[in-house]
Order: C-alpha cells, then structure tokens, then sequence
C-alpha cells in the first residue's frame, strides 16, 4: 500500500524540515568537533558516521539501516550463552 | 474520530489527561501493568498496584466515558529479580478474573539478561495455563533489535501460543517486519523523542498495511504525550489516507485484537452512557 502523493507533493512539504534537521546535525558535529578532548575512541562516533553515510545510499530503507547500526548484534545462540536449554 | 489508546499508563497521568482524552474522541484505553519508576520492595506493592489498575483507575477513567482495561504481570525492569518475580506472577491469578483485566503485560526484555528471560518464558506459561493473551515490552534503543528477535525465538519456540491473540510492542522499522511475519500483532510507540513519530509511524502503515498493526501513545510519567494517537490521525488525513483506512488502525484493530480477552465487554460509543462526573 503505497503513499498517495507524488514525490513532488511530498518533497514540498518535507524540503524545509529536512533542511532544518540537516542544520542541526551539522551545528551539533561543529559544536562537538570545537569541543576539548578527543573521541577517538567513542564506538558511538563511529556509528554517527557509518549513519551519515548511509543518508547517501539509493535504497528506500535507510530508516531502517540506520536503526540497525544503532543496535546491539543479536546472536542466534544466545540460550547456549546464557545455559538456558528446555529442560530448565 | 473515535479511537482507542491500546497502551497508556493512567496511574502516572492526571485525571485532566482522562478529560482532555475523552474531548479528543478516546473512548477506550489499555493500561499495561509496567515499572513505576522505582523498584516496588515486595510483592504486597504490586497487589496493591494490581487494585488500583483493575479497581480505582477504571472508576476515574468512566468519569470522562473512557472505558478502562488492563493487563497484569511484573516489568521486565523488575523482572531481574527473579524472586521477587515469583512471588508476584503467583499473586496474578487472584486478578484476572475482574472486570477489563484483559491478560498478561507488558511482560518482555529490558537490558535481554538471563533473569528477564526466564521470567518472560515463566510469564509465558502462565497465560498458557490461564487462557490470556499477552502484551510485550520490546526494549530500548540500543537493545530493541537484539531483545525482540530474543523475545520472537521464546514465543516461536513455544507451540502452545496462539500467534493471534500476542501483541508485540513498540517496534520500529527495524522490527516490525519479523514481528508481523511470524504471526503476531505489532504495536507502534508515538514518543516525542525515541521510538516512532506520527510521521515514521504512518509510513510503517504504508509501507506493511493496516492488517495486525496499532499505534499507542504509551504516555507515561516520563516523556511522553497521552494525546499522540490523534497526532497520528492528523498525520495520516495530511496524507490523504481515507478514513476508513485511519479507523481501522485506530479503532477496529483494538477492537479485533482486544475481543480475544474473556473479560473484554466493550459499550461502543453510540450506545455508551453519558459521561457522569
Ligand atoms: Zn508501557
């Protein structure tokens, strides 16, 4: 079920919040990069970036992607881990 | 628009919250039992917060003709004291027979330990045993992927449950999809920060369809807004979308999925008394 709009309708109406939001991801990586100290190694930076560029990709799921490099990894084996089998 | 709230904590909201809910065309809400806050220091505090969910909020709440349900269980949050956990999943049973109790939640995962599991899993066999439907907490941020594809392989593992009558709460894009394909119902958060916007919700709706999908505002006594579900409505007329489709997301899906409960007695509006203050 596919929205009703066309992407012009819908880019008219989303061009100035995006914009917007850009701004604000752009002052707070400036007012982060004027700061003191380093955050070589904050996993979080890493994953700030790896986002941005997923922004730039042509798929129509970023939301998503972008959801998915803010996770924890799930492990299929997560019973063994915790020693949870059915006869418990 | 009439709607239905299927997820809203009442006991940390203030009774102009009911009224102003009952002016924005709420006619009937489910409040999942969940954390205070603060850890409770014994079982006897969640008998008590047991009364008040099944006795005194469904008085306040009619005072606005707002019909009130309610689920039952201890939080995932609490849920890490797996002692503490059994003593108040074996006071549960005493409740569910009143009036609006509608089942067993928001039961789930918060930090996804081994203790919440085993108290999910426990939980889990209790409404097996008593014939109730399930509302799941899915976690935050972070752990909200990891924990809900956790909290799929238990309720998949387990041939007894009856995939129609299980809500699974507060997915996102990067959830919703597993949920719905396995089966169950999926819920969507409407924060004002975390979990879905209005906006990201309404996509989820046109981007999956409304079949087994609902949309709460799980207002709370943290941020949070009790009146985003008409946010939504809003959103999705701006959209064009027909009201028929509006309603069925906001109205008929509670309905549906609300109707599986024995103790579900519902008055639609058009027949309900008048409001008595
Ligand atoms: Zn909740």
């Amino acid at each position: 079920m596919p929205g009703l709009r066309t992407a012009r309708e819908v880019f008219d109406q989303q061009f100035l919040p995006v914009r917007a939001k850009l701004l604000e991801v752009a002052a707070a990586l400036d007012r982060i990069d004027r700061s003191n100290g380093s955050l070589a190694n904050d996993p979080r930076r890493t994953q700030v970036q790896a986002a941005i560029q997923v922004l730039l990709r042509p798929e129509d799921d970023r939301a998503e992607q972008i959801q998915l490099i803010f996770s924890r990894q799930y492990d299929r084996d997560w019973r063994e881990n915790f020693r949870m089998t059915n006869d418990e | 628009m009439y709607y239905i709230d299927p997820h809203i904590h009442m006991v940390s909201r203030t009774t102009d919250d009911y009224e102003t809910l009952a002016k924005m065309g709420c006619v009937a809400l489910s409040e999942p039992a969940f954390w205070a806050g603060y850890d409770r220091g014994s079982a006897a505090g969640f008998r008590d917060y047991f009364e008040q969910l099944t006795a005194f909020e469904p008085k306040r709440a009619g005072w606005y003709g707002i019909q009130h349900y309610t689920w039952l269980c201890i939080n995932a949050k609490e849920a890490e004291n797996v002692s503490l956990a059994r003593e108040v999943i074996a006071i549960i049973p005493e409740f569910l027979d009143r009036p609006g109790v509608l089942g067993i939640g928001e039961i789930g995962l918060n930090k996804n330990t081994r203790n919440e599991a085993t108290v999910f899993m426990e939980h889990i066999d209790l409404a097996v045993r008593t014939d109730e439907q399930i509302l799941i907490h899915t976690p935050h941020l972070e752990d909200k992927y990891q924990g809900t594809r956790m909290i799929l392989d238990m309720l998949c593992d387990d041939g007894r449950i009856n995939r129609d009558r299980v809500l699974v709460d507060h997915v996102e894009e990067h959830t919703v999809r597993q949920v719905l394909d396995e089966g169950f119902w999926a819920g969507m958060t409407l924060y004002p920060v975390s979990k879905c916007t209005p906006a990201r919700a309404a996509d989820i709706i046109e981007t999956y369809g409304p079949e087994r999908l609902l949309v709460n505002s799980a207002g709370d006594w943290g941020p949070s807004k009790p009146t985003a579900v008409p946010d939504f409505i809003l959103e999705m007329r701006r959209r064009g979308h027909p009201e028929s489709l509006i309603r069925r997301v906001v109205y008929d899906n509670p309905l549906t999925f609300f109707s599986q409960s024995r103790n579900f007695v519902f008055n639609p509006p058009d027949v309900a008394e008048p409001a008595q203050l």
